[in-house]
């Protein structure tokens, strides 16, 4: 926003409407996030689209020979991930009420929980006995969790940047906390996405 | 509207009309057509071709007249008439092309049935299978019939009604060349040698990558994909000697992988049959002999020894 | 506020050297678009006159049947991703705030990076003549794709890959400005037009593009892992790849023709001093294309791998898609007829895109009959259908818009009779050479090859002369551009006396576009309906009332 065509007789008409882009702006970014995940949930969309192919044509699915998934560590895996979600929607009731040290508090535990997640996922990969490349259900497996997963970093990511900003005195507010939404908004896609991908690879 | 201007319209109609059923009908577009498929394919491109080029005439007509009729005169500076729309005219040109996509729809779907496009029987598709024998890794797939895909072009109903048995060839398409196998006698060669007047079926399979199987007298083409088998029914009429093009983009020599179609009489082709049982049975050692020379042609040392040129071109090209 | 305003020292200027920066401004966007993506047409034509070069002789001589396969793949790639994209997108950027009266676009620094990532998409797949370039079309299907070289193919794929975020970008930017950004009085039916199409472009950008995203990431797998998703030696499925590929790719081709037929719906009005006929049913068989489009990819796959039914179905949707479209042509057509017609180069290249569009759409709704294309599929009347509708279609409307906004974006008029001369040259080029196209695909020509059956020999060499007369056509363009920059006629604001609110504004617009918050005192076509424009003094009236009526 350069305002350098101001013309001195329109100084306050200008000012007033700066004003107003400004608070508008606030909205625009939430749209523009909404916007964003439409597209990510297309690629989702592709992948899973790609698998449910593979399920109905192939003769056989997973194909011969394909070790059964362990089911226990994955599920209490997806429980600890969407309960997260909760969890961090208590951090931005939080906000709202102006109580910065609750947002702390409530990220700080999503963010753990996620990393749990993480944690989890990682060591399904080391106990598996089938790689990236032992077979096409195998190949699906490991794309697709590991797009995820990749979300799900990426999303914890965002939440440990909102952690940092809160340290900054008056960042966050009840009026303005468009990162603390963002990245509330973008943990429970990834959480929607996950619940999807689970009764798919997991259970279908 | 004066009643000069409305007989102008109707003249201009017909007019449009007598042109486009004339040439819809005689544009000379298409090569000749050797099956009764071509010809079905035929009728409905002549009726789309009278419709394409009365629409053509319509629009380009109008917009020619209007560039000439409606130019702004150099010292008339004001705007044309406010007219907005007219909901009347706005509902027949959105009636107009529905009626016409709805026919061309239906009668599509009338010729693509008689060429026996929806025979459920012959267009079954085993789904995804392994490409050749000694690729088939642990995870190859096994086969098994999920027999709800159809691929391709069954026997037609016609010819169901008249029960007649199709001859049945194989054909598999490979860089950069077709290979047609006689299931009945075991013969294989590098053309396809069909007798007239006997309805065909051919099972298409490729290789490498995706091919396609295209005679463009037989107006008829599907692709080869490794893994799948697909079928092409037809029943050829006119002898002569028509090409076989390979349509799918398959690598750099892909325009070269072309060969023939001979629709021959039975006589003829009966005794080429003979020729070849002969010519294979002969050759046979030869090809044995080239096993392990190259990894990519071998599964087909056996086939290919009917032709060693072809042979030779082959492992030139796979380079 | 028809008066020019004239560009007073307090403000600041436009610098050159703003358009070689990371700017931030949507002008200068709008313009680094169209000039950049104009610079890949030129690489991209002189590829096309390399192949017409090639097949004016059956034999392959001019070039290796390799490097031929080079050519059409890199061809096809530029002329889709990195010229007629990033064009539609560059005249989004430069008109939509203008049009709806705000001062940029709802994510200015997000817009920047979605322009720069043309260059560097763009850059990655000219570097690969250099190191090994992509030959499996612009379609790239595999096996065909994995076996003919992987870092080719790896270029290919990741350029793609930075083209689709950048338009994705651009599209997130597009829907957000629209809906969130009009001046208030701006209800959804008072928006120019062009506005419509880039809602409809942008929501099938949004919905097609990642899944190519998805479809090219399985891909690279498949390419540098080994894994088999596309590959059939280890269990995967190649059909697979051509459900997902053209699943964006079909949108693709109405996201390259959408933005003109916006720009055809803006252009058509002015020039015949008329409103546009029918607003309404314009603005939402826009709507109804895109969301069409998104139902009808296997059209693209009539001869592959799909079952009879699918074939069946896909073959209904396409032909549907005939109704809007012809919604709009016959809107089009009723536009100018009974207009005062003014026959400036914009106004011919408007009137020549509905000529030549026309051609193709027909062809296009042959090629949806399924059995006729069992025939036709990946022939040469392919290759005329959709030259036709991409070259006659999308291109000519470009030209289109360039006449008719360059007073806009400089504020001095291009020179009207080589503005015609490059017109004629090129609607007469384009016939020459893609017209005979039709007639060898139905003789027996298939597309893609270098060598072919010298009976086809002599319409091959009509096409390749049409082609040289298409090389000639742009010269023209380049220096009336060029040229006009300096020193062409100056222009006022309002040089065509258009009524939507991008010529509310100087020629050249200010730097954030409006001097005030501008007022809608008419909708965007209500030619020959309200004050006669003789005076601009009763249009300065009637801004002032309405501004006093607005509380101001
Ligand atoms: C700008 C790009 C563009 C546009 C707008 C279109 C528009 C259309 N296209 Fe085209 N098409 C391509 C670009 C485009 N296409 C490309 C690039 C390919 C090849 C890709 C490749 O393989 O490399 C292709 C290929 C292609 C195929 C596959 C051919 C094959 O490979 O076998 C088909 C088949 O259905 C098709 C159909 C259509 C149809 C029905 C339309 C319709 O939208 C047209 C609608 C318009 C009209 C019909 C005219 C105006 C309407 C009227 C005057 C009303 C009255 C008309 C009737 C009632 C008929 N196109
Ligand atoms: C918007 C899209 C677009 C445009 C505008 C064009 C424009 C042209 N195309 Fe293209 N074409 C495609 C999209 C497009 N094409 C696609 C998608 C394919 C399919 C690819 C595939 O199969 O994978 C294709 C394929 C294709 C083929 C088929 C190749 C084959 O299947 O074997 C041919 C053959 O004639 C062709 C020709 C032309 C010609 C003559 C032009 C002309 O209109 C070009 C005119 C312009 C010029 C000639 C430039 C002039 C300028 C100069 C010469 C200046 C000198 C240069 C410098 C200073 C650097 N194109
Ligand atoms: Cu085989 Cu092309
Ligand atoms: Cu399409």
């Amino acid at each position: 926003m350069q305002g350098s065509t101001v013309n001195p007789s329109q100084e306050e008409l200008q000012y007033a409407e700066t004003a107003t882009t400004e608070q508008e702006h606030e909205d625009h970014r939430m749209f523009g996030v909404v916007l964003f995940l439409v597209a990510e949930s297309m690629i989702f969309f592709g992948l899973f689209s790609a698998y449910l192919i593979y399920y109905f044509v192939m003769p056989e699915w997973p194909p011969e020979g394909t070790p059964e998934l362990e089911l226990l560590l994955p599920g209490v895996n997806s429980l600890i991930l969407i309960s997260s979600s909760f969890v961090m929607h208590r951090g931005q009731t939080a906000i709202k009420n102006d109580d910065v040290s609750g947002l702390r508090f409530w990220f700080t535990l999503t963010a753990i929980m996620g990393a749990i997640f993480l944690g989890g996922q990682v060591y399904e990969y080391s106990t598996l006995e089938f790689g990236l490349t032992t077979n096409l259900f195998a190949s699906c497996f490991y794309v697709l969790t590991g797009f995820h997963g990749m979300h799900v970093t990426l999303g914890l990511f965002l939440i440990l940047f909102v952690l940092l900003r809160s340290r900054r005195d008056n960042h966050y507010s009840s009026e303005s906390h468009f990162g603390v939404e963002a990245s509330e908004l973008y943990w429970h896609f990834v959480d929607v996405v996950w619940i999807i991908l689970f009764g798919l690879v997991y259970l279908l | 509207m004066t009643t000069a201007n409305k007989i102008t319209i109707i003249v201009l109609a017909i007019l449009i009309a007598i042109i486009s059923l004339w040439y819809g009908q005689n544009h000379g577009l298409l090569p000749a057509a050797v099956a009764p498929e071509a010809e079905a394919i035929d009728g409905l491109f002549d009726f789309m071709m009278i419709i394409a080029t009365g629409l053509f005439l319509l629009i380009q007509g109008l917009l020619i007249y209007t560039a000439i009729r409606f130019r702004r005169k150099p010292s008339d500076d004001t705007d044309g008439p406010p007219i907005e729309g007219n909901v009347a005219l706005e509902i027949v040109w959105t009636g107009i092309p529905t009626v016409i996509v709805l026919i061309l729809s239906i009668y599509s779907f009338e010729v693509y049935s008689t060429i026996g496009g929806l025979n459920p029987k012959a267009a079954k598709d085993e789904g995804p299978q392994p490409v050749a024998e000694e690729t088939q890794s642990e995870q190859g797939l096994m086969a098994s019939a999920s027999d709800y895909l159809a691929l391709g072009l069954g026997e037609s109903p016609a010819n169901q009604a008249k029960n007649l048995t199709p001859l049945s060839i194989d054909v598999n398409a490979i860089q950069y060349a077709f290979l047609f196998t006689y299931p009945d006698t075991g013969v294989v060669a590098s053309e396809l040698h069909v007798p007239v007047g006997q309805p065909i079926q051919l099972n298409i399979s490729a290789g490498d990558v995706i091919h396609a199987f295209w005679v463009p007298q037989l107006r008829l083409k599907q692709d080869a994909i490794p893994g799948r088998e697909a079928q092409l029914s037809f029943t050829p009429e006119k002898p002569g000697t028509y090409p076989i093009i390979c349509a799918e983009l398959c690598g750099p020599y892909h325009g070269a992988m072309k060969t023939n179609l001979i629709i021959e009489s039975q006589q003829d082709y009966e005794a080429w049959l003979q020729q070849q049982q002969v010519a294979q049975s002969e050759s046979l050692d030869n090809a044995v002999a080239l096993e392990n020379s190259n990894s990519l042609l071998t599964p087909y040392a056996n086939q290919l020894g009917v032709n060693q040129q072809l042979l030779d071109e082959l492992k030139a090209y796979s380079q | 506020m028809t008066t020019p305003v004239s560009t007073s020292q307090t403000e600041p200027q436009r610098n050159w050297k703003d358009y070689f920066t990371f700017n931030t401004d949507h002008k200068v966007i709008g313009i680094q678009y169209l000039v950049t993506s104009f610079i890949f047409y030129l690489i991209g034509g002189a590829l096309a006159a390399a192949i017409r070069t090639e097949l004016a002789t059956p034999e392959s001589d001019f070039v290796d049947p390799e490097v031929y396969n080079q050519l059409f793949t890199v061809h096809g790639t530029v002329m889709i991703f990195l010229w007629i994209v990033p064009a539609g997108a560059g005249l989004a950027n430069y008109l939509i705030p203008l049009m709806i009266g705000a001062k940029d676009m709802a994510f200015p620094r997000l817009n920047a990076v979605a322009f720069w990532l043309i260059p560097v998409g763009g850059l990655l797949l000219m570097a690969s003549f250099f190191i090994e370039a992509p030959q499996a079309g612009w379609t790239s299907y595999p096996p065909l794709s994995l076996t003919m070289g992987q870092v080719g193919e790896e270029i290919w794929i990741l350029s793609v890959l930075i083209l689709g975020t950048s338009s994705i970008l651009g599209a997130i930017n597009f829907l957000a400005t629209i809906i969130k950004m009009r001046i208030p009085e701006m209800g959804w039916f008072d928006m120019p037009l062009f506005c419509w199409s880039m809602v409809a472009t942008a929501i099938m950008v949004l919905l097609s593009t990642p899944v190519l995203a998805a479809a090219l990431i399985m891909l690279s797998f498949d390419l540098l892992v080994g894994t088999s998703f596309f590959d059939p030696n280890g269990g995967g499925d190649p059909v697979v790849y051509q459900h997902m590929f053209w699943f964006y790719s079909h949108p693709a081709v109405y996201i390259m023709i959408l933005p003109f037929f916006g720009v055809i719906s803006d252009i058509l009005p002015v020039h015949a001093r008329k409103p546009i006929f029918g607003y309404r049913a314009i603005a939402l068989s826009s709507l109804a294309i895109s969301f069409l489009s998104l139902i009808v990819w296997a059209h693209h796959m009539f001869t592959t791998g799909t079952p009879a039914w699918l074939r069946i179905f896909f073959m209904a949707t396409t032909m549907a898609v005939a109704i809007p479209t012809g919604i709009k042509v016959f809107g089009w057509c009723a536009t100018i007829w009974g207009g005062k017609l003014r026959l400036n180069s914009a106004m011919l290249f408007g009137i020549g895109f509905v000529s030549s569009f026309v051609i193709g759409g027909l062809s296009g709704v042959m090629l949806a009959s399924t059995p006729f294309d069992l025939h036709a599929h990946d022939t040469y009347f392919v290759v005329g259908h959709f030259h036709y509708v991409l070259f006659g279609g999308s291109v000519l409307g470009l030209f289109g818009a360039i006449y008719h906004w360059f007073p806009k974006m400089t504020g001095r008029y291009m020179n009207e009779f080589w503005g015609k001369v490059h017109f004629w040259l090129t609607l007469i080029g384009l016939n020459i050479t893609f017209l005979p196209m039709h007639e060898l695909g139905l003789e027996g020509m298939n597309r893609r090859i270098a060598i072919y059956d010298a009976e086809f020999q002599p319409l091959n060499v009509v096409a390749t002369l049409g082609s040289y007369l298409l090389a000639v056509s742009t010269f023209p363009f380049m220096i009336n551009v060029v040229w006009a920059i300096f020193k062409g006629q100056p222009a006022s604001g309002n040089p065509w006396k258009a009524l939507t609110l991008e010529w509310q504004t100087s020629s050249p617009p200010l730097i954030e576009n409006f001097e005030e918050e501008p007022v809608l005192w008419c909708g965007p076509y209500d030619y020959g309906i309200d004050v006669p424009p003789e005076d601009q003094q009763s249009v300065q009236e009637l801004l002032s009332e309405v501004k006093t009526d607005m509380g101001r």
